[in-house]
């Protein structure tokens, strides 16, 4: 594993496990819920205020790292667009058939397809596994982040964080 | 010749925001910009903002610009783009700016520059990159990595189609993150010091994309005769010496530099301000009071021209300049104050959190040299 967010841009198990933005799996398992990935003491807070339940915390000071009431998260994924580190995620294990759902802020052209498998990539960027795209929203109050949901096996619920890219200069 | 208040040089987020506060305290505004386009470089800033609710945090850079602007223009504030102030000198009534028409406009039979008096001046004249030198670096296809980001996101011209990038702070993360955008491709962001100096969201952006980020790497020089072909990187020691077996080559046909900025600080030398050299705010820089006045009466500076830190500070930095200018005019009622410490207030919790530790130490090293006396001009 890496040695951390500041070594290689890829945050390690440790810094996820001590994160406070980070909930439980008996919570992931209950249904959808906002996982934070924000470990760092930037001046920074919208988060805060995107949630209509009250779930996040920053606090007075907006160096504060965003912490995560879990019993307060519907995962209404109201956060997910208003994060500008793009470092809030979806993840859902309630299905309990092998399978769970992420949703992710997606910033990049083409969009994928509803229904179309695409490449399931870790933090690094990394191949993980097959993923297929359960839903798209692009809509305009979003202004450009779109938020892409995919299915994946359970098992890589804590890997998982984004797909492949597609487009670009080679395609 | 004209005649305000507050002249305001660069329109920038800290001018605009002067402008604004000035305005809206009742002083007659020019505010100049040698560019077209008013926003300074939140015209390129197409991803969404940090900070807090107040700082319009979670909205893009562009967007700020543009509302801003609107702000400041509904507010009477006179603008002058397209005009360079290239002179800037003391008369009884205040200070006297030279501009001239910038290269890009051409209108006919119109006077190509003007002078215009003002009580008071605010510097707002922004920053320029840094170079770092390398074998070859003066190759077509290596650039700033500021000029990358015109060419994409305000040209919509890539800037090439496969990009090296030298420095993992924020610029050269968020820049990188945008040629991505722009369908072009990194191959890496090489970064010197040991650990990423850029915010971890910023990196976890690009790491997500699949870009490496190599942290103790440099670039040893760029391949290539006619231009840019490829460069030679290797791993460095942690006094950035190349550690010797570890150079490998890298096919790129452009190198980004983002190696930091420092304050441009010409007319505020021209205006006779002292300099004070601080690393940590990206090298010299006008000394200034915590009311950003200068060592010359009248004359004050913000956002980038007071040291480099970011768009946000910027803002609330041009927001207490514009006011402390319009007070020493007289422009002054108790709802002043409250303003001005609600200004000052998010200017320093801006600044809080590890990030900013360095920046918050020595701003009030230049705060400190600002409060001796004050030479006569």
């Amino acid at each position: 594993m890496s040695d951390g967010i500041a070594h290689d841009g890829v945050l390690s198990w440790q810094e996820l496990e001590h994160s406070p933005g980070y909930p439980s799996r008996s919570r992931m398992l209950k249904g959808p819920v906002a996982v934070i990935e924000c470990v760092q003491e930037i001046p920074c807070n919208p988060c805060e205020a995107a949630c209509p339940f009250q779930a996040i915390t920053v606090g007075e000071k907006i160096t504060n790292v965003p912490r995560l009431n879990e019993a307060k998260c519907v995962g209404c994924g109201q956060c997910l667009t208003r994060c500008p580190g793009l470092a809030i995620f979806l993840v859902d294990m309630s299905s309990q058939d092998g399978s769970a759902s992420l949703a992710f802020p997606y910033e990049y052209l083409p969009l994928p397809s509803v229904g179309e498998d695409v490449d399931a990539v870790d933090r690094s960027g990394c191949y993980a596994c097959r993923g297929k795209v359960l839903s798209v929203q692009d809509p305009a109050r979003n202004e450009g982040t779109a938020v892409i949901k995919i299915e994946i096996p359970e098992a890589y619920v804590h890997h998982v964080r984004g797909i492949a890219r597609s487009g670009g200069p080679d395609e | 010749m004209t005649a305000v208040d507050v002249g305001i040089i660069g329109a920038g987020p800290a001018g605009i925001a002067a402008g604004i506060e000035a305005a809206t305290a009742g002083c007659s505004v020019a505010l100049f910009d040698g560019h077209l386009e008013p926003g300074g470089q939140l015209i390129k800033q197409i991803h969404r903002f940090f900070g807090s609710r107040e700082h319009r945090a979670g909205v893009r850079g562009i967007r700020i610009a543009h509302e801003l602007w609107t702000e400041a223009q509904s507010l009477g504030v006179q603008s002058f783009l397209g005009w360079e102030v290239f002179g800037v000198q003391s008369s009884p009534s205040g200070f006297r700016l030279h501009a001239r028409l910038t290269d890009d406009m051409s209108v006919d039979d119109q006077p190509i520059s003007k002078t215009v008096t003002a009580r008071t001046l605010i510097l707002a004249t922004g920053a320029e990159e840094k170079a770092i030198n390398f074998e070859g670096w003066t190759l077509p296809g290596v650039m700033g990595a500021g000029a990358a980001q015109t060419m994409a996101n305000v040209w919509r011209v890539r800037p090439g189609e496969s990009v090296l990038m030298i420095g993992a702070g924020n610029v050269g993360l968020i820049v990188s993150y945008h040629l991505l955008q722009a369908g072009i491709d990194v191959a890496a962001v090489l970064e010197a010091a040991p650990t990423i100096g850029g915010y971890g969201v910023h990196a976890a952006k690009i790491s997500r994309a699949g870009i490496p980020i190599l942290t103790s790497h440099s670039i040893i020089k760029a391949l290539g005769t006619e231009h840019v072909t490829g460069a030679l990187i290797a791993q460095v020691d942690p006094s950035w010496n190349p550690i010797s077996g570890t150079e490998r080559k890298i096919d790129v046909d452009s190198i980004c530099i983002a190696g930091g900025l420092r304050s441009n600080t010409r007319l505020a030398k021209l205006a006779g301000c002292q300099l004070a050299f601080c690393r940590e705010l990206g090298g010299w820089l006008p000394i200034h009071n915590a009311q950003l006045e200068t060592t010359v009466k009248g004359i004050y500076v913000a956002g980038d021209a007071a040291g480099i830190e970011e768009a946000s500070t910027a803002i609330e930095e041009g927001r207490i300049a514009g006011l402390v200018a319009a007070r020493s005019l007289g422009r002054d009622d108790k709802a002043s104050s409250d303003r001005l410490d609600g200004m000052k207030e998010r200017l320093s919790s801006l600044r809080g959190g590890p990030f900013c530790e360095g920046i918050r130490v020595a701003k009030r090293r230049i705060f400190d040299l600002g409060e001796e006396p004050c030479p006569t001009a």
